[in-house]
């Protein structure tokens, strides 16, 4: 890099007379082509512009660069493909069992009792309330701290609590489940007196502490890059600091805030460890926050394995997944949206 | 000076951390006239702008010495209300910031954040302010459409309406013309000569021409140093100092 730089500037700086004489100390430094080059600085530029007769034209090149990336691009598209076209192979032969208004609908999962039931909304409203809940916890702590990041603290605290932030989200979620099985639930069995410290309200807060970092972190990049001119506009209209930020500067950044929480929120549905291990695993609608209840992920992930190779049970596993599919596709498909909406608008372009 | 000032600055340095930019600026800013400042790029006239308003405030490890009286008061003492000084001191700046709101909004913005709810006195100073930047002909009849439609120099003279509207005293100009093009900057100038019946005008500009057209008083900085101030037509046809001379006759800069 260094040696590289060095090259260019010399051979911008000597003017060619001089590059014969004292300068055979640098000459090295330079490699044959770039002397070369400094040689044909008088002759006409036509001779300085044709290929180097290499075996394949630069054209050529380009081109197979081109495809070998347009490949690279098509192997993910190809592989969400083909996952979608398999999850509706295995999850479709449910709906010869059970209308799909009843397995929307009903109210009882026993997928293996006699004759078993194959009701998801226990699970679907344990999702939902789950993820709704938990963005209860996570979008003010979420937004609020990135409005601190970016608009409050001094440049060394960002510095310093940003990575720290972000690192939450390179926590394994295992590890979070974990946290809230042994620390959590106990806490709150002991101080809230409950039967269980597995659920709802315990897996909220687990699955906030995962969806903390995608919302804070987008959001924060988002009020960041508010441009300094509009801050100042409002500023010095005589604006105190916390009106410029309700005023000004969340109005500007809502894009992409709306996208950091939704992400978040999608996040939250789809994540199936931490649901997993403290949810409660109970498949009913609950009640009360405090409910165990269990999430369509974390019944696929507990009934995988126990369910027979192309049973009914089976196929309906894949329905649920179908389900979460269309859910996170609806999550991402709103985030998209409203960040094409309300594109970030800056100071003026020209 | 024959005109009452406004302004007095005293004995004004100013550093950037270790970087002093400003030395000792002794300058007194006449009021309801317009002030231009003038220099090559970094001689510090815009930092000296944004110290009469406390804009420099907002980056960190600035430091600020001598005294900005600003009627009798000096501006950087401690127990100055910033917010009150910038509502007192507006400013309009070099390339136009409408918020990405309505038109109608962005003027007033001043009045909301005050929180001043009576409609109609809002809709008559929006209606003042839009005629008194040369807008109202232009936007009247979608004053509910966003900002960020109208041209460059619609929205900078909308940034001037915003600044107007809140009827500061002073109102500082950070080039305001130089992102436009000239038949908007024309209008700018002759909006500029209309406002200095009621404010009292400092402006930065790198456009000699500009500042000999619309400034009753110039001050010519370089390398961070005052070096001349003086009545316009004295520094642009018989400067006292010899760099003046040499930077408005265009022998460097």
């Amino acid at each position: 890099m260094k040696k590289r730089s060095i090259q260019n500037s010399i051979s911008k700086i000597i003017p060619m007379p001089l590059a014969f004489s004292p300068l055979w100390p640098f000459i090295p430094i330079c490699n044959l082509r770039d002397f070369s080059l400094l040689l044909n600085k008088g002759r006409s530029p036509n001779t300085q512009i044709q290929g180097e007769g290499s075996l394949l034209s630069y054209k050529t090149k380009d081109n197979i660069i081109k495809y070998l990336f347009f490949l690279c691009a098509l192997v993910s598209v190809l592989v969400l493909g083909l996952i979608v076209y398999f999850l509706f192979i295995e999850g479709v032969p449910i709906f010869k069992v059970v209308s799909f208004k009843d397995f929307l609908f009903g109210k009882y999962w026993y997928p293996t009792s006699d004759p078993p039931s194959f009701g998801i909304l226990p699970l679907f409203l344990g999702s939902i309330y789950v993820t709704g809940l938990s963005s209860v916890f996570s979008i003010p702590l979420g937004v609020l701290t990135a409005i601190y990041l970016a608009e409050i603290a001094n440049p060394k605290t960002r510095s310093i609590i940003k990575p720290i932030i972000e690192l939450l989200a390179a926590l394994p979620s295992v590890v979070i489940g974990f946290f809230g099985m042994v620390v959590v639930a106990p806490f709150l069995q002991k101080y809230l007196d409950l039967d269980t410290g597995l659920n709802m309200f315990n897996a909220a807060l687990m699955l906030a502490f995962m969806s903390i970092p995608t919302i804070c972190s987008i959001s924060e990049d988002a009020i960041y890059s508010v441009p300094r001119e509009l801050k100042e506009g409002s500023l010095a209209l005589g604006a105190t600091h916390l009106q410029t930020i309700i005023r000004v500067i969340l109005p500007a950044s809502i894009s992409g805030i709306s996208t950091g929480v939704i992400l978040g929120m999608s996040r939250a549905i789809g994540e199936t460890m931490v649901v997993l291990m403290v949810a409660g695993g109970a498949a009913m609608i609950p009640e009360s926050i405090f409910d165990p209840v269990r999430p369509m992920p974390a019944s696929i992930a507990a009934e995988m394995g126990e369910a027979p190779y192309h049973s009914e049970h089976y196929f309906a596993l894949f329905a649920i997944g179908i389900v979460l599919f269309f859910l996170t596709l609806i999550f991402n498909l709103i985030a998209d949206h409203i960040s094409h909406k309300y594109k970030q608008v800056g100071a003026s372009t020209l | 000076m024959e005109h009452k000032k406004k302004i007095q600055v005293k004995d004004l340095d100013f550093f950037y951390g270790e970087n002093q930019v400003l030395y000792n600026i002794n300058l007194d800013i006449p009021e309801k006239k317009v002030t231009a400042l003038i220099g090559p790029s970094g001689c510090g006239k815009s930092t000296f702008l944004r110290c009469l308003n406390r804009m420099n405030d907002l980056i960190p490890g600035i430091k600020v010495r001598g005294k900005i009286i600003l009627d009798g008061q000096d501006i950087y003492d401690t127990g100055v209300d910033v917010v009150k000084l910038r509502s007192k001191v507006g400013m309009v700046f070099q390339k136009p910031n409408p918020f990405p709101k309505s038109i109608f909004e962005n003027v007033a913005y001043g009045f909301r954040i005050k929180g001043i709810k009576d409609k109609d006195f809002i809709d008559e100073r929006v209606k003042t302010s839009l005629r008194m930047a040369g807008l109202w002909e232009e936007v009247h009849d979608r004053l509910s459409s966003s900002a960020l439609g109208l041209s460059g120099g619609q929205q900078q003279r909308l940034c001037i309406a915003r600044a107007v509207a809140v009827e500061p005293e002073v109102l500082l100009m950070d080039e305001p013309a130089s992102a436009l093009d000239p038949i908007a900057t024309k209008k700018i100038e002759e909006l500029i000569y209309e406002l200095k019946k009621e404010f009292t005008i400092v402006i930065v500009t790198h456009n000699m021409q500009q500042a000999a057209r619309v400034a009753d008083y110039t001050a010519f900085f370089l390398m961070g140093k005052l070096i001349e101030f003086d009545k316009t037509e004295n520094i642009f046809t018989s400067p006292r100092k010899k760099e003046t001379e040499d930077y408005i006759t265009g022998r460097f800069g």
